[in-house]
């Protein structure tokens, strides 16, 4: 408790991660300074997720999943266009795993979170929630459910009404549910509270009397007040201070093994799920375009845009750094429009490895390995799928905006994820 | 290793408990009105017109009281103080004395203080039962528009912005003209006054509402509220208990600017003859007949233009000191 009085937040919060720090072993020490956020996992960790995939039950099911937003013009509300926002996904979520979602800002990561909580109604597709059909349950019908499904939101600053005491915030599920928790709903409260790493004693503050980190704290607490199965995180701290993203995902993960939580954890990039997600979701305007487990995904991820990704995140694994390489991909230009996605591969206008034929045909999901699946027609590390077609297109196929890819570091000459234009 | 909770969570309670043990009470939670209401007090010009307002309210009130303290009544004529010959009084500055503090009236010699006191009965209770009219209607209509959309908000806006566009003066007029003397139970004045606070009320309602649909537009997409569906809550549950909380801050502000604004249509009215029939005082009745006498008893018209300023004055120098206290961005 060296915190000196009259200190800001950003101190205090600093000075948090000094303290977690500094009361390690050495060895955790080193692993703590390697990145803020480096968690190092129990090795075995990977091994039994390994093992038990098989017999883990299936808790979430999305298959074809589509959010259309429409576009509407006049006072007639003519639709002339739509959002192709969610545009056909599938995934599973087994009970007890946490998968991660990454994408850029604007692939409709928030928009598939939306449709798996059901605050949105799905445009096509099926969700199946432990072997029910949830995907057009009406409010009533979605009620009683909603106990197994929780959200966490990205922006701790909107995500806790303003007017409302903390305690009124973490009590609102037991009164909208009708849940009377043993011991009475205040004690059960200040019981959360204090599991989330805040002072029961402050019930009765208001959200603005909290720091970001709190205040991200007191929405996991109402998340978690009705013991969910499965938790939609989404970026659940992308809005926070760095020194406090790491403490923040800690507390998820502990929560987890504790609760025996679901996750499906947002992000629009990797460094922040990388530690906690059993698989991961790489999705790209609309679509999903890789899945596979953590492990291969970091050593032998196949979609170009994944490498794209990887590249961005400081790696602390000298092992991993091997084999993927050390170059760096930046991507330019933004995600084309999803009104008018481009045809056949959606990553064509930005991808370094594009040919005619990922301009003429949309690459299908396939599970090149094991569980781990992809929708490339070149992918990296694996035989091509169309090695007649070896042409690359010209930037001007690409169109003119979305250019190119750069290289910034060339340890290894022949690199060939790395092609000037 | 997995940092364990309690190594991390410590510091974060800790800079907690450093706030709590310089502010003590703040561990009762200061609420946003609590802080509003703080910050208002330490506005010296939104004190003074509140001060003002409250005395104003008070002296509307206990009219009778007070006019009965000094010893007048609004309708008791004193012809004896009046020059016969012009109508004027005859005293100096508008027959101003010890019994008459702020004269007397030109013609029938009507005490002007008693008036004032009673025509301030008659403008706070336009101003504000009509601004309560207002107020309702711009509320439930608004959030109405916001939360819902669609063709509903379509033709709430539409209705809106064609009320702001009409000239409200000289429909009360008209309105006021082809009116009964008797209506639902009331005489005269009392239709007169039914009337004025509804419709200066209905064109009113425009500007609350314009401002609560924009408001329930921004808040509808707040996250709390699509945490609090995600928890079950029905339409209701996210009206009252999420988005009307948000809303009492700006209900609050431009309520405390309107009324002022319909004491002056209240005026006008009275002014242009539209207001509560004689004998019944009114502020803008009094200038009305001030105006024909302007030459000889300046006094008379001075006196409840002044009363009719003063009021505005203090109700807007209210209403600007809430609206910076309830304002967010606004330092603490
Ligand atoms: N209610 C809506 N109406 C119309 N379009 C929408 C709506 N919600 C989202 N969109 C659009 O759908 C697309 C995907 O949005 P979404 O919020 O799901 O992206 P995201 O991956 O979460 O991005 P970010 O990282 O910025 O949060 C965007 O182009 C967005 O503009
Ligand atoms: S299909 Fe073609 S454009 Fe799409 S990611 Fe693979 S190589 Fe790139
Ligand atoms: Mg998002």
């Amino acid at each position: 408790m060296t915190n000196p009085e009259g200190a800001g937040k950003a101190a205090s919060d600093t000075a948090a991660s000094d303290k977690t720090a500094s009361g390690k072993t050495a060895q955790d020490k080193t692993a703590q300074d390697k990145t803020a956020l480096d968690k190092a996992v129990p090795l075995d960790k990977a091994a039994l997720v390994e093992e038990d995939r098989e017999q883990a039950e299936v808790l979430l099911r999305v298959s074809g999943l589509t959010k259309h937003f429409p576009i509407t013009k006049g006072v007639l509300k003519r639709q002339v266009g739509a959002v192709k926002a969610v545009d056909g996904i599938d995934f599973e979520v087994r009970s007890g795993e946490t998968l991660g979602v990454v994408g850029e800002s604007g692939c409709g990561k928030s928009t598939m979170g939306r449709l798996v909580t059901r605050l949105l109604e799905p445009s096509a597709g099926q969700i199946d929630f432990e072997g029910r059909d949830i995907t057009h349950l009406g409010t009533a019908a979605m009620r009683p459910l909603r106990r197994d499904i929780q959200m966490i939101f990205q922006d701790p600053y909107s995500s806790l009404n303003p007017r409302h005491p903390v305690g009124a915030i973490v009590s609102a599920p037991f009164k909208l549910q009708g849940v009377q928790p043993e011991g009475g709903v205040k004690k059960e409260v200040q019981r959360l509270l204090e599991v989330v790493g805040l002072n029961p004693e402050h019930y009765n503050r208001y959200p603005h009397e909290f720091s970001g980190g709190q205040r991200q704290r007191i929405g996991i607490a109402r998340a978690l007040a009705l013991r969910p199965k499965l938790v939609v995180a989404d970026e659940p701290v992308s809005a926070l201070d760095v020194s406090i993203q790491a403490q923040v995902v800690n507390l998820l993960d502990d929560l987890q093994q504790e609760m025996g939580l679901t996750y499906v954890i947002i992000a629009h990039d990797l460094s922040v799920i990388r530690h906690v997600s059993d698989r991961i979701a790489v999705m790209y305007l609309g679509k999903v375009v890789e899945l596979t487990d953590r492990q291969s995904l970091y050593t032998s991820s196949m979609h170009p845009y994944s490498r794209a990704l990887l590249s961005a995140v400081p790696v602390p694994d000298p092992r991993g750094k091997a084999a993927r390489g050390s170059e760096r991909i930046l991507l330019e230009g933004d995600v084309p429009s999803p009104v008018k996605p481009p045809s056949g591969c959606r990553f064509h206008t930005r991808c370094w490895k594009a040919t005619r034929v990922c301009k003429t045909l949309e690459p299908p999901m396939l599970e090149l390995r094991t569980g781990h699946q992809v929708a490339c027609h070149h992918p990296e590390d694996h035989e091509d799928l169309h090695p007649e077609d070896t042409e690359l297109l010209t930037a001007a196929e690409k169109s003119a905006e979305h250019l190119q890819v750069k290289e910034t570091e060339l340890e290894r000459p022949g690199q060939e994820a790395v092609a000037k234009s | 290793m997995t940092a364990p909770l309690h190594d991390t969570v410590p510091a974060e309670t800790a800079d907690a408990d450093v706030a709590a043990r310089v502010a003590k009470d703040a561990v009762e939670g200061r609420s946003l009105g609590r802080i509003a209401w703080t910050r208002l007090k330490r506005d010296k010009l939104a004190v003074a017109g509140g001060v003002v307002v409250l005395s104003l309210i008070l002296v509307a009130i206990f009219a009778p009281l007070i006019t009965s303290l000094v010893g007048q009544e609004p309708n008791e004529y004193h012809q004896d103080l009046i020059d016969p010959l012009f109508g004027t009084p005859t005293g100096s500055l508008g027959g101003i004395s010890s019994d008459h503090l702020l004269g007397v009236e030109p013609v029938n010699g009507r005490d002007v203080f008693a008036r004032i006191v009673y025509g301030a009965r008659i403008s706070l209770l336009v101003g504000f039962l009509s601004a309560m009219v207002a107020v309702v209607l711009g509320t439930v209509l608004g959030i109405l528009a916001g939360y819902f959309g669609g063709w509903l908000d379509a033709l709430i806006s539409r209705t809106m912005d064609m009320l702001l566009a009409f000239p409200q003066l000289l429909f009360i007029i008209s309105l006021i003209a082809v009116m009964p003397n008797k209506l639902l139970g009331l005489e005269g004045t009392g239709v007169r006054l039914l009337v004025m606070i509804l419709v200066i009320g209905f064109f009113g309602w425009p500007y609350i509402g314009r401002i609560v649909r924009g408001q329930t537009l921004s808040l509808r997409e707040r996250e709390y509220v699509e945490a609090a569906r995600s928890l079950g809550a029905g339409r209701r549950y996210i009206l009252f208990k999420e988005l009307l909380p948000n809303l009492i801050a700006p209900i609050t502000v431009y309520t405390t600017l309107m009324i002022p604004t319909n004491i002056l249509t209240e005026a006008a009215l009275s002014f242009l003859g539209a207001g509560v029939k004689p004998p019944t005082a009114s502020w803008g009745q009094m200038l009305n007949t001030a105006v024909r006498y302007y030459q000889e008893d300046p006094m008379y018209m001075v006196v409840p233009g002044v009363a009719i300023f003063i009021t505005v004055l203090a109700f807007n120098l209210f209403g600007d000191g809430v609206r910076d206290a309830l304002d967010p961005k606004g330092t603490r």
